[in-house]
């Protein structure tokens, strides 16, 4: 039985204040808190088992080496990835972006295409038009509509056999569209392009299961998903992770090192250079853990059941538009209230204790689309409640009386 | 007699300690925001505008005789209630003074949290902005 009084009594932040007001934290999609149980194994690995993994013989660092190895089944097997070492250890989504798109430069040439949706984080843009400024590579838009759904029927007239690789969000951070990343992966398998989703929003919403969607590549950051921040994957289909050079050097990650050449380990290591974050990728496993304790499926149908109590609510004050009204959106309401900067809002809303994010949410093109300098985004989390949503409403009311 | 910046901002000071509380803070903020004196629109330039800010601010300096004057502008209104008290402390004054001027003040009137990098609402850009402007035309009189 899904039951929020007592899974908000796992997370010990929710129990502060700020500005003297109870923390009502609905920036879920930049970060989510972390519960005790989470914590527990930072603190259990610190004090008791901290060593360098894959190197020593010694007692500690078999301990931890077996733990780090053994939450990257844990990821393996939440994501369905068909073997361990398609999982690979990044610092987070924007790491794992750029191995893959450092590692294409060598497969790009002049001319080909590169196809990104319009509804992309910056670090979902960024890397890839720096791989066409190396590359000449060309980088096309894949449209959207006002309500902040992809224009899958432009979709199918971009892609040609001139298509090398297509990315796209799973879900989008600034509006919560779930994009149709089923249809995006086929459609482009069938022109021979390579796939890489961004799951960064997802994570915390489904569960992805990367085999049956037949994705090349899936990226995760784990304090997106109850998780520290710091450590995320990059999953990769085995012979796609073969064919990609290296993105760093250094220890962990070679075979044989003369000053002549250096042979590369095998994957995962040839893409984990360096002492890696063992008690960050210890702690992705039990944050995977406590949120499959709980239950994915328990989980969306409680944060469906706020994010239309939210909608409701807030659509109720008078010159509130909300940005992004996709059939399929998870639990993110981007709005605006007419004639009053999303800063000002946020500023109010801070000081009743609230927290959101306003501002372009690192999705510049999504607020030049709409015409606007940025939105107010209130994300909930599934120990969110509908408590808080109307503190948030009553805050939205007081800042609105204040500011218009 | 016209007061220095560090009198204006002492009176500044004083106007914030009669406040009870962050509301009414903010609501005198927000007046003065409303109040700003605006930039004239061929100064809205993207040349004017301080970057690093979540809001939208445009600065221009004109000097008038030997005193530099401040005409601003922002698309958010508690922005521009702080660009206000800005304004109220560092115009028409003399470049040297506003370039030997400490902004401790800040702090006093309970905006230091405006101060903290991740605001990135500008009001470290802002007095940064006006300071370079300072120095700027201190250069050209000397």
């Amino acid at each position: 039985m899904f039951d929020v009084s007592k899974i908000r009594e796992d997370f010990p932040i929710l129990k502060r204040e700020v500005n003297g007001k109870p923390l009502v934290y609905l920036d879920n999609a930049a970060t989510s808190q972390t519960p005790q149980q989470v914590i527990d194994v930072i603190v259990e690995y610190y004090s008791n088992y901290n060593a360098n993994i894959h190197r020593g013989v010694h007692a500690l660092s078999q301990e931890a080496t077996d733990k780090y190895e053994e939450a990257r089944q844990k990821i393996q097997k939440h994501y369905n990835a068909k073997h361990a070492h398609e999982i690979i250890y990044t610092s987070g989504t924007t790491h794992s972006i750029n191995i893959v798109a450092n590692g294409f430069s060598s497969f790009i040439k002049k001319g080909d295409e590169v196809l990104v949706s319009a509804m992309e984080h910056h670090s979902n843009i960024v890397p890839w038009q720096m791989l066409c400024e190396r590359t000449g590579a060309v980088l096309k838009v894949i449209p959207m509509n006002q309500e902040g759904e992809l224009l899958m029927d432009v979709y199918d007239t971009l892609l040609s056999e001139k298509t090398k690789l297509v990315f796209c969000n799973h879900i989008s951070n600034a509006l919560g569209t779930i994009n149709p990343i089923e249809e995006i992966i086929s459609k482009a398998h069938n022109v021979g392009a390579a796939v890489l989703i961004d799951g960064a929003q997802a994570a915390p919403h489904l569960v992805a299961d990367v085999q049956a969607l037949d994705v090349d590549f899936y990226t995760v950051s784990a304090h997106k998903i109850c998780g520290p921040t710091g450590v995320g994957m990059l999953y990769g289909k085995e012979e796609w992770l073969n064919k990609l050079p290296p993105y760093q050097g250094g220890g962990e990650m070679i075979a044989e090192v003369t000053f002549e050449k250096t042979t590369y380990a095998g994957l995962p290591h040839k893409f984990e250079a360096g002492t890696p974050n063992i008690s960050g990728g210890i702690a992705f496993g039990a944050a995977l853990d406590y949120m499959n304790a709980i239950g994915f499926d328990e989980i969306a149908v409680y944060e469906h059941e706020l994010l239309e109590y939210a909608t409701e609510e807030l659509l109720k004050i008078d010159g509130l538009k909300i940005y992004g009204t996709a059939q399929e959106k998870t639990s993110v309401i981007s709005f605006n209230i007419k004639g009053v900067h999303p800063y000002d809002i946020g500023t109010i809303l801070d000081k009743l204790g609230i927290a959101v994010r306003t501002g372009h949410h690192c999705a510049q093109p999504i607020m030049d689309f709409y015409k606007i300098p940025g939105t107010v985004r209130a994300s909930f989390s599934f120990y969110n409640t509908k408590e808080e949503v109307d503190v948030l409403v009553a805050g939205v009311k007081r800042a609105t009386a204040m500011l218009v | 007699m016209e007061m220095n910046i560090k009198e204006i901002q002492e009176d500044i000071a004083a106007e914030f300690a009669m406040f009870e509380d962050w509301m009414q803070r903010y609501e005198y903020m927000i007046d003065l925001g409303k109040s700003l004196p605006l930039i004239a629109e061929e100064y809205k330039t993207d040349d004017n505008i301080i970057k690093g800010c979540q809001s939208k601010v445009w600065v221009h300096a004109d000097l008038e005789e030997d005193k530099l004057v401040f005409t601003a502008d922002s698309d958010a209104i508690i922005t521009k209630g702080i660009i206000a008290i800005l304004i109220r402390a560092f115009s028409n004054q003399k470049p040297q003074d506003i370039i030997d001027a400490n902004t401790d003040f800040i702090d006093e009137i309970g905006l230091k949290e405006h101060l903290s990098a991740t605001r990135a609402n500008g009001l470290v850009s802002m007095i940064k902005q006006i300071k370079l402007y300072a120095v700027a035309y201190q250069t050209q009189l000397s």
